[in-house]
C-alpha cells in the first residue's frame, strides 16, 4: 500500500485518460474540419456535449447514491453521491464555460435567454448548495441524511425547472435558437473522442474524490473514538482493552 | 397527522399574535421592496406600443412576486428561527408529533402569512405601480398556488438548514432556484390576470397548481428523513 | 474562423481540469499519510 490515493485500477484509467484526450484533442482541434455554418466554433461542441454528460451522469449517481443512503445508511454510497455531486458541479461549470463562448460567435453574444442555458445555470446554483449542504457544520450523520434528501429533490427539480424554462421560450419565441448543423464523419468521431476521453476522466477523478472523502470520514471517525477513548481514561473506569 | 398540523400551526399563530414580527417588519420590508423597484426602473420610461403603457407598470407582475419572493424568505426564516431557539423541533419530535404534520402546519402558517401579505402588497402594487386588473379569478387561483408552492418548497428547504448558524444565508441559496420555476410562472400567469386575455394564463396557473401538489407531497414525504435525530 | 473563442474555451476547461485533479491527488497524498493503513479500505 502506498501513501496516495492512487491503485492500479485508478493507474490504468489514468493512462487511458491521458491517452483519449490526447487523441480527443488531436482530432477536435486538428484533424477535424471546420463545420460549414458554425466554422471553427464547432470544435467547442466536442468539449460542450461530452460535459454534459459528465454532469448527468455525475448527478444521476448522486441521486442514485442519496436514495440508497437513505434507505439503508451505506457510508459508501453517502460518500460516492458526495464525490459526484462535485465533479458534477465542475463539468457543469465546463458546459456553461464552453456554452458561452460557442455562443458569442453564434448568436453574438455570451448569454443567451436559450431553454437550456438558463436551465443549466438555475442547475448549477442548485448542486452548488448540494455542496455547501455536505459540508456544514452538523453531526455526520444529521448532514448526510441532509444532504442525501437534498440530493434526491435538486435532480427531481433540475426536471421541473428543464421542462418549465422550455415551455416559457417555447411560447414567447418559437423553440430553443437552432443552428443547421452538418455533422460528417470525422466531425462525430471528434465527438465521440470526446465522450469517451472525458467519461474516462470524469470516472478517474471520482474514484479519487471518494477515496478522498473515505479518508475523510476515516479520521473524522478516528477522531471521536481518540476523544472517547481519552474521556475514558479521564475517568478513570480502568478499563481494560475489551470495552471499545 | 392533521391533528398534529393544526396544533403546529396554532402554536406558531399565536407566537405572530405575540410578537407581531411578519405583520410589524416583514410587511412593510416588502412595500420596501416594491418602492425600491419603482426607484431602480424609473417610472417615466413606457412601453412603445398602442397602449404606451409604463415601463413599471408592465413588469409589475414580476415585481410583484419578486417582493413575495423576499418576504417569503425572511417569513421562512423566522419560522424556523422560533424553532431553533432551544432545539424545539427535538422536543415535537420527542412529543410525538408526526413529521409530516409539523410540516403542513409550519407551510400552512407561513402560508396564511404571506396570502395576508400579498393582499396587501398587491393592493400596493397596483396603486403605486398603475397596472390595470383583467380576471380577478385568475389573479386568486394564481395567488392561492403559488403561494403554497413557494411556502410548502421554502418549509423544506428551511428546515434543511434549521439549527445552524448559517441558516440566514445558506436557506435562499437552497429556495431561490427551486422557486425560479414558480417564479416564472406566477409571474406569467399574473401577467395574463392583469394585463388579459386571461385565457393565455390558465395553464401556468395550472402548472403551479402541479407545482403546489408536488411540493407539498415532497415535503410531507422528506420531513420524516429530516426531523430524524436533528 | 472564430479561434479565439475555441481557444479560449479549451484553455479554460483543460486548465481547470488539471488545477482540479493535481488538487485531488495532492490532498489525497497528504490524506493517506495521516490514515493507518488498515483503515484505508476502498483504496485498491
Amino acid at each position: 500500500m502506498n501513501d496516495t490515493t492512487s491503485s492500479r485500477a485508478t493507474r490504468v484509467l489514468g493512462i487511458a485518460a491521458l491517452v483519449s484526450l490526447a487523441f480527443s484533442l488531436s482530432f477536435g482541434l486538428i484533424f477535424s474540419p471546420p463545420e460549414v455554418f458554425q466554422a471553427d466554433s464547432v470544435r467547442l461542441m466536442y468539449i460542450h456535449l461530452p460535459s454534459v454528460a459528465v454532469a448527468y451522469s455525475c448527478f444521476a449517481v448522486t441521486l442514485l447514491g442519496s436514495i440508497i443512503y437513505l434507505r439503508n445508511g451505506s457510508t459508501f454510497w453517502d460518500l460516492l453521491a458526495g464525490a459526484a455531486g462535485e465533479i458534477g458541479v465542475l463539468f457543469t461549470a465546463f458546459l456553461l464555460i464552453s456554452g458561452s463562448l460557442w455562443g458569442k460567435p453564434t448568436w453574438g453574444v455570451y448569454w443567451q435567454w436559450d431553454p437550456r442555458l438558463t436551465s443549466t445555470a438555475v442547475m448549477f446554483i442548485m448542486y452548488i448548495g448540494y455542496l455547501v449542504v455536505r459540508r456544514l457544520e452538523l453531526p455526520p450523520d444529521v448532514r448526510s441524511r441532509r444532504a442525501a434528501v437534498l440530493g434526491i429533490v435538486s435532480f427531481v427539480n433540475v426536471i421541473i425547472v428543464h421542462y418549465s424554462v422550455q415551455w416559457w421560450r417555447g411560447l414567447h419565441q418559437g423553440q430553443t435558437i437552432g443552428i443547421d448543423t452538418q455533422l460528417d464523419g470525422l466531425m462525430l468521431f471528434s465527438l465521440f473522442l470526446g465522450l469517451v476521453s472525458f467519461l474516462v476522466v470524469g470516472s478517474w477523478l471520482l474514484v479519487h474524490r471518494f477515496r478522498i472523502a473515505w479518508l475523510e470520514h476515516q479520521l473524522s471517525a478516528q477522531g471521536m473514538e481518540r476523544a472517547i477513548a481519552e474521556r475514558r481514561a479521564e475517568g478513570g473506569f480502568g478499563l481494560s482493552g475489551s470495552g471499545a | 397527522m392533521l391533528h398534529d398540523a393544526l396544533l403546529m400551526a396554532g402554536k406558531d399563530l399565536r407566537i405572530e399574535r405575540g410578537s407581531r414580527v411578519v405583520l410589524g417588519q416583514i410587511l412593510p420590508f416588502g412595500a420596501l421592496v416594491l418602492i425600491l423597484f419603482g426607484l431602480a426602473i424609473s417610472p417615466d420610461l413606457t412601453v412603445l406600443g398602442t397602449d404606451r403603457r409604463s415601463v413599471l407598470a408592465q413588469v409589475s407582475p414580476g415585481l410583484f412576486w419578486m417582493a413575495v419572493l423576499f418576504s417569503a424568505l425572511q417569513a421562512l426564516n423566522r419560522s424556523f428561527a422560533v424553532e431553533a431557539a432551544d432545539g424545539n423541533l427535538d422536543g415535537l419530535k420527542m412529543a410525538g408529533l408526526d413529521p409530516a404534520g409539523i410540516f403542513l402546519g409550519k407551510a400552512g402558517t407561513v402560508t396564511a402569512q404571506l396570502l395576508v401579505l400579498e393582499i396587501l402588497l398587491g393592493a400596493g402594487a397596483f396603486l403605486i405601480y398603475g397596472a390595470p386588473l383583467d380576471s380577478v379569478i385568475l389573479l386568486v387561483v394564481t395567488v392561492l398556488f403559488a403561494t403554497t408552492s413557494i411556502t410548502s418548497a421554502g418549509t423544506l428547504y428551511a428546515a434543511l438548514g434549521s439549527g445552524l448558524r448559517v441558516r440566514d444565508t445558506l436557506v435562499p441559496l437552497l429556495v431561490l432556484p427551486v422557486l425560479a420555476p414558480v417564479l416564472l410562472a406566477a409571474t406569467l400567469a399574473t401577467d395574463a390576470a392583469v394585463f388579459g386575455p386571461a385565457g393565455d394564463g390558465w395553464s401556468w396557473a395550472l402548472l403551479l397548481a402541479v407545482f403546489a401538489l408536488l411540493y407539498v407531497g415532497i415535503g410531507m414525504l422528506a420531513f420524516g428523513p429530516i426531523m430524524e435525530e436533528t | 474562423m472564430h479561434w479565439e473563442f475555441v481557444i479560449a474555451g479549451y484553455v479554460i476547461v483543460f486548465g481547470l481540469l488539471a488545477a482540479y485533479a493535481f488538487f485531488l491527488v495532492s490532498r489525497g497524498r497528504r490524506l493517506s499519510k495521516q490514515v493507518p493503513t488498515d483503515r484505508r479500505r476502498f483504496l485498491d
